[in-house]
């Protein structure tokens, strides 16, 4: 990336003894929508109020469009930021949340309410300009949060778990609302969320931390079909995990419970004899040989689960459980349990885990 | 009517009887200054007396003064307290309420030996200063009250998040204070205001012992020399209290509305 819009440069944050963010590197391109995934704990949040301001790094620095901002007032950034709880002001009416920010940027009566009819177009509630907080549903909170936000033109907009409170009809709706309206206005946005399926539905690329670092930074599809560590293989997506062992490193032969795999290229340096954890999504997984996948195991089907369109269908292998899931057929019944079963795979769909 | 319910009202009528039944003999008392009828005789007496409209004047100017100094200390240093130190709460909840364990008189006394007209500070040389400390020791006297009203009110709102919206939206402290802070708090300020008010009002101590023509040795002085003209005083002492809360009622319903009083 030549030029970076914003660039957090060995960030670290302490609280006293504890250090919540690790020397956390990211660079984001003007208009990118990068999305902080992670669970509670791992430093998501502390590194988006480093961001705005809100809490000064221990070490490192950020840069906006060139400018260092690591030491400036949250109100000198002009950063815009939507809170998990809206964060409304109470006492004003949704024109005057909307306009609070311009008014204080002293802008004229006649441009502030220009602007904020705008905004309230973008959201698609102009009706509610003299409505008041307390008057709105969660969703249209928020949607006039994310309108207070934008409305200065803000360099930057840093959405805090914007969608954690609402519920998940509400969530789904708004999010592509969010996404909808970052790419229009072709704002640089950060995102934090906790929902892995938020991050990858919305986002150019996402970053997933743990322990205050960044494990790995990609796109959706990069993170979820190539997850660089065993943290994020587990925490992203649905993923089987099978214990091997390497039977032949120079072939890439690894045993599975009693048959073998053949692993060329993905054992990054693994000796005969090492263990190694193996990873499987349960839609690269069939149920019987297929044509096209070169690699099965065999088992013994230990769950059914009839879910309508699709059959969930768990099958012990070994010590290990393979989860993996097959589409309803009028006229195929389900597998029983306690039928000996086969799974069949690509090698290169199987992720080794560090 | 259930078994309940009746003693509900029984409870409530004594209740209502303790407190009207000595009001109604004061009032009664008041309207026998002419003898064998009743009249308003002692009202027009004390409202037309010089010294009530002086004194009353002088004390409703001091509670003024008095409420916005409590503001400007209390609301600030309330909400920095609940938004930067809140390890410090405890400290400042027993500072706050040390005027109610240090009687009035030890307070005023401390007064008179720090700023008399050899101290470095001479508030007593002059009466502007005289008045201004008086003004200074009701905030302390008032100091409980509102900082535990505001403090509730501050309570009712996120102080945190509410203070990062408004800063990352361009607001310095002056803005997000009146702007947004105390409009949010503004009833609560109002009670804490209205519980000044009515101390101040009716102090006697710090006035009489600085020497200033408050109401409250006016009242005393009264209550100490004629029969039906205290008994006056009181009904008109408790009229203006309870115009002063009717007041607060009535402006409360032009504050600004809020998610936690959405009626």
């Amino acid at each position: 990336m030549a030029d970076p819009f914003l660039s957090i440069q060995h960030v670290r944050k302490s609280f006293g003894a504890t250090t919540v963010v690790e020397d956390f590197n990211l660079d984001v391109e003007r208009g990118e929508f990068v999305s902080f995934l992670g669970p509670s704990g791992c430093g998501k949040t502390t590194v988006l109020r480093m961001v705005a301001g809100f809490e000064e790094p221990s070490a490192g620095k950020i840069v906006v469009g060139g400018k260092d901002i690591t030491t400036l007032k949250p109100n000198q950034r002009n950063v815009g930021m939507v809170f998990q709880a809206y964060a409304l002001f109470p006492n004003l009416t949704v024109a005057q949340n909307i306009g609070f920010g311009l008014k204080v940027a002293g802008m004229s009566k006649a441009d502030i309410d220009a602007r904020v009819a705008e905004m309230l177009g973008i959201i698609k509630l102009p009706q509610m300009a003299d409505r008041y907080p307390y008057q709105l549903s969660g969703g249209q909170q928020q949607r006039i949060a994310l309108a207070r936000a934008i409305a200065p033109k803000p360099k930057l907009l840093l959405l805090d778990e914007p969608l954690s409170a609402l519920d998940a009809k509400v969530r789904v709706s708004l999010r592509e609302e969010i996404r909808s309206i970052q790419k229009k206005l072709g704002i640089t946005t950060i995102f934090v969320t906790h929902d892995q399926e938020e991050a990858l539905s919305i986002s150019d690329r996402i970053a997933v931390m743990y322990g205050g670092k960044a494990e790995q930074v990609g796109t959706p599809f990069e993170i979820y079909n190539r997850p660089a560590t065993k943290f994020v293989a587990n925490f992203v997506g649905t993923l089987n995990v099978l214990e091997g062992t390497v039977t032949d490193a120079a072939s890439g032969k690894v045993r599975v419970n009693s048959e073998e795999v053949l692993l060329k290229g993905k054992l990054n340096g693994s000796k005969s004899g090492d263990t190694l954890s193996l990873a499987l999504r349960p839609e690269a997984i069939s149920l019987g040989r297929q044509p096209g996948r070169d690699s099965s195991l065999s088992g013994e089907i230990s769950e059914v689960h009839f879910l309508g369109s699709v059959i969930r269908v768990r099958v012990g292998i070994g010590g290990n459980t393979v989860s993996l899931d097959t589409f309803n057929s009028p006229a195929t019944p389900p597998p029983a349990v306690g039928e000996k079963a086969e799974i069949s795979f690509s090698s290169s769909d199987m992720l080794v885990l560090h | 009517m259930k078994a309940g319910r009746f003693w509900a009202w029984v409870v409530f009528a004594l209740g209502a009887a303790y407190f009207f039944i000595p009001l109604i003999a004061t009032v009664e008392f008041s309207m026998r200054m002419r003898r064998g009828v009743y009249s308003f005789d002692a009202y027009k007496v004390v409202l037309g007396d010089a010294r009530f409209q002086a004194t009353f004047g002088y004390s409703v100017l001091a509670a003024v003064f008095t409420i916005i100094l409590g503001v400007l200390i209390v609301v600030p240093a309330a909400y920095w307290i609940r938004l930067r130190l809140p390890q410090l709460r405890p400290v400042v909840e027993f500072i706050t309420l040390l005027p109610l364990v240090i009687p009035a008189i030890v307070i005023v006394f401390g007064y008179i030996r720090m700023y008399g007209s050899n101290s470095p500070l001479p508030f007593l040389a002059t009466d502007t200063g005289t008045n201004a400390l008086l003004v200074i020791g009701y905030a302390t006297l008032a100091l409980p009250y509102m900082y535990r009203a505001v403090d509730t009110g501050l309570r009712t709102i996120d102080v945190r998040t509410l203070t990062e919206a408004a800063q990352i939206l361009g607001a310095g402290w002056g803005t997000i204070i009146t702007r947004v802070i105390l409009p949010n708090v503004l009833i609560a300020v109002l009670s804490g205001a209205f519980l000044t008010f009515a101390i101040v009002i009716g102090e006697f101590t710090m006035a009489s012992l600085l020497n200033r023509p408050a109401f409250g040795p006016y009242l005393q002085n009264i209550g100490a020399n004629r029969a039906y003209e205290p008994a006056a005083l009181a009904i008109i002492a408790f009229a203006i209290t309870w115009g002063c809360m009717s007041l607060i009622q009535i402006l409360s319903r032009f504050a600004p509305k809020s998610a936690n009083r959405p009626n």
